[in-house]
């Protein structure tokens, strides 16, 4: 009995050393993420995207200024946190770099495969896309998310994204939902957003683009996207296609309600 | 051409808070590419602020400084509508210059 | 003495000319090294830019989380409340070449920076200040972890 109770004494403040070394480990961690949101080197490429939206290009030297987000020709100001959306002139939902592709080819000429040919930037190939979405949506910042599924078509991309969203595949047999669909998951240290909770898909959502620490690069909502299709061992999420649109729309319209808080800065 | 600087300078109760953001590799030297070589060191050497014609800041920088680097400092004296200048080099000789209004 | 150990020579030759003009290293310590960015101990980095009797000072704060999640952005700044403060100079003691940079600072300039730093492990910071002529120094240490994988 004494020496039970010598083991609980013993045991006792390691367990509690233990359990707060976690949390101040957390803690720590939270206060460093915070340090560096001042200066965030997303600005950079909003600068640069600022710069490309309105500069005459392409084969038709015409600005994006020509380009209608969906609140009119032009119009950047909250256009992200209604994205994506159906577009009557295409007929189909787009989301913002499908858009953005859109008016490349339709209001500036250039051809699908001069406007894609670098989607994600890495050093000093850089990507068009990448700025252009870090100013759009800096545009949209602590604006509340508002994704419309009025359209039949838009109701369909939110289905089709849910399917998506929880579709098992690839050699491990992974799904999105493997790791986003229970609260507390983690990959080390990065906390996973449990998207099938409000809270998680809004706290997922608008925390991107986000200037990657670990990269030294800024990353899109599509490159996440695209990411988590690597690692799945999926085979490549294509760029502005049907399913990678209607994965968007299924977390964008989830997140509805909270105010969009990015381009942010991350790992 | 190397980008513009971010440069957002705030004067608060006699005294101008000065916030930059560079875009560079800010590469080590120590570092390899796919093909196993060595990529060469290329980082921001110096960087000068100046108020006025008077610097209000020098910095010289290693490689070890982050990646499209961040700078912050304070000064006294300046006021509202006045401008900084923030100047870097690095060590292949490139140069950028860039003015801040203060706020 | 071969080609390129001449040419680097040179290029820390204008490197010592700058950081004289600049105050932040005596004529002696100039003599002695070429290049302080290319120093690999802690101790002789900081004494090729001056830093000999170093006094500990407490008026000296080093403001930085304790855990940084990534090693490559460790957001440092320092804060002297020493008079006279004419420099700031950072150093990570086991980064390969301690030295990360040295920030001079005119009168009328307050003795604080703030910028981010690369760490490839956990490690001291130090800041080194001169003031009024002489060398004052804190340390912090800094936990580095290294994040998930890939995305």
């Amino acid at each position: 009995m004494t020496r039970y109770l010598g083991m609980s004494l013993l045991l006792g403040p390691l367990l509690v050393v233990s359990a707060w070394a976690q949390n101040s480990t957390l803690d720590e961690i939270a206060r460093y993420r915070a340090q560096l949101q001042d200066g965030n080197p997303a600005e950079l490429w909003e600068a640069r995207g600022e710069d490309m939206w309105k500069q005459k290009r392409g084969p038709k030297q015409v600005s994006l200024e020509q380009c209608d987000l969906g609140k009119g020709r032009g119009v950047v100001k909250g256009a992200y946190a209604e994205m994506p959306r159906y577009f009557a002139d295409a007929d189909r939902v787009m989301d913002l770099e499908t858009r953005l592709l859109h008016c490349m080819m339709t209001v500036q000429g250039f051809s699908k495969t001069d406007a894609t040919r670098r989607v994600f930037g890495s050093g000093s190939n850089r990507s068009d896309f990448e700025a252009l979405a870090a100013w759009i949506t800096s545009e949209s910042k602590g604006v509340v998310m508002k994704v419309s599924l009025n359209h039949p078509k838009a109701q369909r991309a939110y289905e089709l994204g849910e399917k998506a969203f929880y579709f098992r595949g690839g050699p491990h047999d992974f799904s999105c939902a493997t790791c986003h669909a229970e609260d507390n998951k983690r990959i080390r240290l990065q906390d996973l957003p449990n998207l099938t909770q409000k809270k998680g898909a809004q706290l997922g959502y608008t925390t991107w683009p986000a200037y990657r620490v670990s990269q030294g690069e800024l990353r899109t909502f599509q490159w996440r996207l695209y990411d988590c299709f690597r690692q799945q061992r999926f085979p490549e999420l294509e760029f502005a296609s049907e399913l990678s649109i209607a994965l968007t729309t299924f977390l964008a319209y989830n997140a509805n309600g909270a105010a969009f808080n990015a381009p942010a800065i991350k790992r | 051409m190397a980008d513009p600087m971010r440069i957002r300078a705030v004067a608060r109760d006699g005294v101008v808070n000065v916030r930059v953001l560079m875009s560079h590799e800010m590469e080590t030297g120590q570092r390899k590419d796919a093909s196993g070589k060595l990529v060469p060191a290329h980082f921001i050497r110096n960087v000068t602020a100046s108020h006025q014609g008077k610097t209000v800041l020098t910095a010289l920088w290693g490689p070890a400084v982050a990646k499209n680097p961040y700078l912050e400092f304070e000064f006294k004296g300046g006021q509202k509508g006045d401008k900084v200048l923030v100047t870097w080099e690095d060590n292949k000789g490139e140069k950028r210059s860039d003015e801040g209004v203060i706020n | 003495m071969n080609h390129s150990r001449r040419k680097a020579i040179q290029s820390g030759g204008g490197l010592i000319a700058v950081l004289l003009a600049a105050g932040i290293i005596s004529p002696g310590a100039a003599l002695a090294q070429s290049d302080p960015f290319t120093i690999k101990s802690l101790a002789e980095a900081m004494r090729a830019v001056g830093g000999q009797n170093l006094t500990p000072s407490d008026a000296i704060i080093i403001k930085a989380p304790a855990i940084a999640e990534n090693g490559a952005v460790v957001p440092v700044a320092v804060e002297s409340k020493l008079p006279g403060t004419e420099s700031i100079t950072l150093f990570v003691e086991k980064n390969p070449t301690p030295l990360v940079g040295s920030f001079g600072i005119p009168s009328g300039t307050v003795g604080s920076v703030s910028t981010r730093v690369k760490m490839g492990q956990t490690s001291d910071v130090y800041a080194l200040v001169k003031a009024d002529g002489r060398f004052y120094v804190a340390k912090k240490e800094i936990k580095i972890t290294l994040g998930g994988c890939g995305g």
